[in-house]
């Protein structure tokens, strides 16, 4: 599988860090109920079929990017970094 | 019909007409007491313990491909109960004991081989840490023995003892800690809980979970709704699929986990035998071929295959400790879909709905759990109550705090 980091093109896998899933860019705000945290740090819908997750590009230039891809076939659909999203980075 | 040695003498003399099936292939009834969706080794198991142990025979084992077409089929083989953290000791535990009687239980070959499971370590820190694993072990009534160099030379004297990073500094044996013939841990089951009257209804596919006011009334498949005031979800990788059928969102990301097979050698590797500065463990099969693997491919996959990264390195941690496979040729290689938990331990529990239970987050780790995860889950489908060594394997455990992360990795689904 090959990624393509939207500053430094496309690499192979093994530069990246598998975070987990996009869930993780959904903090809840301080305060906010106990369930709120169980849902972004462990439940997941964890699709067979397009998710989104986050990856590092470690031995790249140091970008989180939220990638799109398909589970069953390991397509991989669109990346974008993390910082350039609305609201930023996580 | 009674396996046994006589039987095969009688029939090889009669030209082997007489074996018969080995278990029906009944349609599926309109009502049942209890369902359990999944026919892999657990969810076999589950229905062999509900009829054995608890007398429930009106039930249905709902398989939507064949009996044993998942990770059953997929695996290392390797059976041991080295665990360390209370709740998963006590449990593998219980499932060794019962793989030690398994054979006699099912009258079926499962193959089970206590040939001995030697984990290497390669740093002092390490060695303290199979010391203090192994004192666990002893401690939950298991066997554990300390092996120095010494020992270790003399019983694998392929190993590469001299590694430049990764010398070996010992290694952790349990004796009792083995290997089985996987398929026919599924078949062995499917066949006892047939003959107690079990229907295993294969081509069967759930897609739907019914519930009124909160309480589970059966389900949709492909061949029809079945009714039952019970109902298990034992479905491993698919676990999320089938939990989100009831509206549930589970703790859980699918990962794939690849193995290897090479050509038949003679003997050569007696145990089965773990890297501990790699994740590679290996073993050889009775057919001869030496069966090994690594860790997860490290992102979440539906896909059945693996990616070659892993490949390079399962190769590479094999080679670094055994150069002897440098000549062996690879026959094969697949991968099964892993229900990986924030802490790498399993959940054998009640849901938010009446009457709807679910077994799964075994990670790459279920294979020798299979019997004790049948034999738990059927006690809790019977009775409504936590069998006594799965008391701590909660679904909730993640929000309330009570997580068992036996590696000490941390709360990231692919990281157990």
């Amino acid at each position: 599988m090959r990624l393509t980091c939207p500053l430094c093109g496309t690499r192979d896998r093994r530069e990246f860090y598998y975070s987990g899933s996009e869930d993780y860019l959904n903090r809840p705000a301080e305060g906010a109920p106990i369930e709120a945290w169980d849902d972004m740090l462990h439940l997941r819908t964890n699709p067979a079929g397009v998710t989104k997750d986050l990856w590092y590009h470690e031995t790249g230039c140091g970008s989180w990017l939220l990638v799109t891809r398909n589970t069953i076939t390991h397509a991989v659909l669109a990346t974008e970094l993390v910082a350039a999203r609305k609201g930023g980075a996580a | 019909m009674r396996y046994s040695g006589w039987k095969v003498i009688t029939e090889g003399l009669l030209g082997n007409t007489g074996w018969g099936r080995a278990w029906r292939d009944p349609a599926p009834k309109a009502e049942y007491d209890a369902i359990v969706i999944g026919g892999g080794g657990h969810g076999l198991a589950t229905a062999y313990y509900l009829a054995k142990n608890h007398g429930l025979t009106n039930i249905a084992v709902l398989e939507k491909g064949y009996l044993g077409s998942g990770n059953i089929g997929r695996n290392t083989t390797i059976v041991r109960a080295n665990y360390f953290l209370p709740g998963n000791s006590e449990f593998y535990s219980h499932s060794l004991k019962l793989w030690e009687k398994l054979e006699g239980e099912l009258n079926y070959n499962v193959m089970h081989s206590q040939r001995g499971h030697i984990i290497l370590f390669h740093s002092d820190g390490q060695r303290d840490a199979a010391v203090r694993r192994g004192n666990a072990i002893v401690n939950q009534g298991d066997d554990a023995e300390l092996l120095s160099v010494a020992q270790l030379k003399d019983m694998l004297p392929y190993l590469d003892y001299n590694q430049t990073r990764f010398p070996i500094y010992g290694g952790l044996i349990q004796r009792r800690a083995g290997t089985a013939r996987h398929d026919a841990v599924a078949w062995g089951y499917a066949r006892a809980a047939d003959k107690l009257g079990v229907d295993l209804i294969q081509n069967c596919e759930v897609t739907g979970i019914d519930t009124v006011d909160g309480k589970v009334i059966g389900v949709q498949t492909t061949r029809g709704a079945i009714r039952a005031k019970k109902v298990g979800m034992v479905v491993a990788g698919r676990s999320s699929q089938v939990a989100a059928m009831a509206g549930m969102r589970l703790p859980i990301e699918s990962h794939v986990l690849q193995a290897f097979v090479t050509e038949g050698l003679k003997p050569v590797i007696d145990h089965v035998v773990s890297y501990g500065m790699g994740h590679f463990y290996i073993s050889q099969s009775d057919k001869g071929g030496l069966v090994f693997g690594g860790d997860i491919d490290m992102y979440s996959s539906y896909a059945s295959r693996g990616n070659l990264p892993m490949v390079e390195h399962v190769m590479e941690a094999g080679m670094t400790l055994m150069p002897m496979l440098a000549r062996a040729r690879v026959l094969r290689s697949w991968g099964g879909i892993m229900d990986m938990t924030p802490d790498g331990s399993p959940i054998i529990d009640k849901t938010h709905i009446d009457g709807l239970f679910i077994d799964a987050g075994w990670n790459y780790g279920g294979f020798k759990a299979a019997p004790a995860s049948g034999w738990c889950m059927a006690h809790l489908m019977a009775t409504g109550q936590s069998h006594e060594v799965a008391r701590r394997f909660r679904l909730d455990r993640f929000r309330t705090g009570h997580v068992m992360d036996e590696e000490g990795t941390g709360s990231q689904h692919n990281l157990h």
